[in-house]
């Protein structure tokens, strides 16, 4: 045992008080508000509303592919609209906005022990400028000739031609400028995450006792920033060569006859552009997805986190790796073998730290004390999940593997197990996590469980089935799938199955919808710690923190974020600012 | 995409030098009591918005890194006929060096609290970059009178594209010297001066070294730079 200070010894907290602005009215103080908490309810709010529309998107695109040729408003250019807004909603507006500018804003200051983002100004401002790419995405649905089409990925020539719906008409336009406002905002934001963790942690907080959850969102969010700038670079690129008949990556191109005035572009170099951000996206999702479940497995198992030096450094590692294994993506475009060689051998690499994460979280269940609260239902779904989608993806990684699954619906079903549902499964049992906290009353535990078991098996039963499409050759991005020979009976009776199972999944969601909005003032009354939980966002003095978080003093804090069940101690958890040592048990190693 | 992975390479570099000074290896299972004072790890004793600029100052880094990735490989296919470069573009180079120049003097002086000087280094700062933007519209129109048009060749798009980027950074820093002058003139607090003029002579430095590296690259130095080095590892 190393008792580092004397408990009683600890002089005042040394951390140089911020000034915070003092909102004098109800439209400073909840719409202009500089408050991170605040502004994080804004993000997720504004987040959840546009996932909604994304969900919806999905539906429609079931119903084409569940039952094909019943629905005459679903023409081929509408569902291309479909599948690209779905796509592009679900990643960049819904998750990243999610995880980074919703939970980043509402638990870095509370974790590390600060009374605020350290520029609550540019944080509001950042909320503000995303509020206004949403709203430009969203315009672009009542636009003449409605959104792009072009596919999630937008690649050119086609994103910007006749053929594609919104290719030359305000679709794309629409959707590169809501990209590039995006991504403005999210660098406001993600400053102050970064600095905040850096410069905003309390007296005691040291980077080895941030909770998981800090570190995730942390690493993500520098690589956000990193990563951001290569879409940015690419969607400028894009309008000027749509706008201003540049050619950078439009080829000399031949379009309903006539010769259009682009020559010598390359599409590739968008490729490799995009994926360079394209490929950190995962683990911007994934980093934050992980801590959170780390700290969600450990508070409701009652047990320390198995190896939390080892997790730091996996995400460490996984952030690191993550920017060298971008052309993948782009096995099939035509590259150098020994291209190909090398990123296959960088993407399987990275399977090493992210196996030692999973075997870390089975390890802190192992003899745990589980308490199967819904947080925990989703976290332990997620693990099933992610192994699930990443296993897949030891299958894609490789090149003689991908050639032929390529564009088939076995990718479809990889990417949205290992970054779609299971990052999803965790916001869910964060929510249910933090709920308490940010309105003092518990969600409803039925509807809970109602949506817990819906959704969980219904995302096995949608996209299981996609894996075995995917292997008879069922190829992705496709609206009419009627005349082809490899569509079996069976597998259009599958694919009307997956369409049952996405509206019953979607209908859940609902519920928890309902459940948000219901409990807010009919809950269950929560108290300042429902879960017993040992981080300093559970420790503030009222509940929900108020404005500047702590009260009067900052806490010092004395521990790590995982004293679970300490043998000797008089509760089975310790919260980080309680002074003291416990247990005779525990040598030093 | 080599420039880009050299940029990372770089800060990849700088995270793990910090990361090292973060006791990675610590057990802090094992640690309780304040151990942060103790053993003298904790927050860095620069001020949080020298840090903020910084990190910022890492993105903007990245942006022109990729634009310069980009530039590479599109100048790589056969349509590429390079643009010859207004002379006016040395000039507007010693402007912006000028600017740069003034800044730190505001800094010396901000630092010696002498405040006539700092009000004299910002106005000087002002007008040069002003007079550098100006330059650089100027050296725009040159381009288009001589035919040199965005769309007609890419690297007349890439010099259009990288320079009216730059610009755009210069004009937001405008922004930030704006309200520095501001409080330079309306009696700021000594000590928020200082860090204000600090953060801006920063700013400035960082963008005339940007601007140094991407007149390079779009002169063909860069290009003739990186095929020696090729032919001297191969």
């Amino acid at each position: 045992m190393v008792d580092v200070t004397p408990a009683d010894a600890v002089p005042p907290a040394e951390v140089a008080e911020m000034e915070l602005y003092h909102p004098h009215s109800w439209w400073t103080k909840y719409v202009f508000s500089q408050d991170a908490k605040v502004i994080a309810v804004q993000y997720s709010a504004t987040a959840m509303a546009i996932g909604l529309v994304a969900l919806m998107l999905s539906w429609l695109m079931r119903l084409q592919l569940g039952f094909p040729g019943t629905f005459d408003f679903i023409t081929p250019e509408a569902y291309y609209q479909f599948i690209t807004m779905h796509g592009m909603i679900m990643v960049i507006y819904l998750l990243t906005a999610l995880f980074l500018g919703g939970f980043g804003n509402y638990l870095i200051p509370l974790m590390v022990g600060a009374r605020d983002m350290v520029f609550p100004y540019v944080n509001m401002l950042s909320y503000w400028v995303y509020l206004l790419a949403v709203l430009v995405l969203v315009s672009s649905f009542f636009a003449p000739g409605g959104p792009t089409g072009a596919g999630w990925t937008l690649y050119p020539p086609q994103a910007i031609m006749t053929g594609t719906p919104g290719g030359q008409d305000w679709g794309i336009i629409l959707m590169l400028s809501s990209l590039i406002l995006f991504i403005i905002g999210f660098t406001m934001g993600g400053l102050n995450y970064v600095v905040t963790v850096l410069q905003g942690r309390t007296r005691g907080m040291t980077l080895m006792r941030l909770p998981l959850t800090v570190w995730g969102i942390f690493t993500a969010t520098v690589m956000a920033l990193l990563a951001f700038p290569a879409l940015f670079v690419a969607c400028v690129m894009m309008l000027l060569d749509r706008l201003l008949g540049t050619s950078f990556f439009m080829p000399a191109i031949v379009e309903m006859g006539e010769q259009l005035q682009h020559n010598g572009g390359s599409p590739i170099l968008f490729q490799h552009l995009f994926w360079f951000f394209g490929h950190p996206e995962v683990y911007i999702v994934a980093l934050p997805a992980f801590g959170i479940v780390s700290d969600l497995i450990s508070t409701h198992a009652r047990k320390n986190i198995f190896g939390y030096r080892m997790m730091v450094w996996a995400i460490i590692a996984i952030g690191a790796l993550s920017f060298v294994v971008w052309a993948h993506h782009m096995y099939v475009s035509g590259m150098n073998p020994y291209f190909g060689f090398f990123f296959a051998t960088t993407t399987l690499i990275i399977a090493v730290p992210t196996a030692i994460k999973v075997y870390n979280w089975v390890l802190t269940l192992w003899r745990g004390d589980i308490h199967l609260t819904i947080p925990m239902l989703f976290a332990l779904a997620f693990i099933v999940t992610f192994v699930n989608g990443g296993l897949t993806g030891l299958f894609l990684g490789n090149v003689v593997v991908d050639v032929p699954l390529s564009d088939t619906m076995f990718v479809v079903a990889h990417f949205h197990m290992v970054m779609g549902v299971a990052p999803i499964l965790v916001i869910f049992g964060a929510i249910y996590h933090w709920y308490p906290k940010v309105t003092g009353r518990m969600l409803d535990e039925t509807l809970g469980r109602f949506h817990f078991w819906i959704t969980f098996l219904g995302a096995y039963l949608i996209f299981f089935p996609m894996h075995y499409l995917g292997l008879m050759g069922v190829p992705r991005r496709y609206a009419e799938l009627t005349d082809m020979n490899i569509m079996t009976e069976s597998a259009h009776h599958l694919n009307s199955f997956i369409s049952i199972m996405a509206f019953i999944v979607g209908f859940a969601q609902m519920v928890f919808l309902f459940n948000l909005i219901w409990s807010i003032r009919h809950g269950r009354e929560a108290g300042g710690n429902p879960w017993r939980a040992t981080t300093l966002e559970w420790q503030t003095p009222e509940t929900p923190p108020a404005h500047g978080n702590f009260g009067k003093e900052l806490p010092i804090v004395y521990r790590w974020a995982y004293d679970y069940s300490v043998p000797g101690a008089k509760e089975d958890f310790i919260p980080q600012n309680v002074p003291g040592s416990f247990g005779p048990s525990r040598e030093p190693a | 995409m080599s420039v880009i992975l050299v940029f990372l390479l770089v800060i990849a570099g700088f995270a793990g030098w910090w990361l090292s000074h973060q006791r990675l290896t610590a057990k802090p299972w094992l640690e309780q009591g304040v151990a942060g004072d103790v053993v003298g790890f904790d927050r860095s004793s620069l001020p949080t918005a020298k840090i903020g600029l910084g990190v910022f100052l890492a993105v903007v880094g990245c942006l022109f890194s990729l634009f310069t990735s980009a530039y590479f490989m599109r100048m790589g296919l056969s349509d590429w006929r390079p643009l010859p470069l207004p002379r006016l573009l040395w000039l507007n180079t010693g402007v912006l060096a000028l600017s740069s120049v003034a800044l730190q003097c505001a800094v010396v002086a901000a630092r010696r609290g002498q405040v006539d000087m700092v009000r004299l280094g910002l106005a000087t700062a002002g007008l040069t970059a002003l007079a550098f933007l100006a330059g650089q519209l100027i050296a725009w129109r040159q381009l288009t009178e001589d035919g040199y048009l965005l769309a007609s060749n890419p690297a007349n798009s890439f010099f259009y594209l990288i320079t009216a980027m730059h610009g755009l950074h210069i004009l937001g820093g405008l922004v930030g010297l704006g309200r520095t002058s501001a409080g330079a003139w309306n009696g700021m607090r000594r000590e928020r001066l200082r860090l204000s003029v600090e953060l801006c002579a920063m700013y400035w430095h960082f963008l005339l070294f940007v601007w140094l590296c991407i007149f390079a690259v779009l002169a063909g130095w860069a290009a003739t730079f990186v095929s020696i080095c090729q032919r001297l590892l191969t």
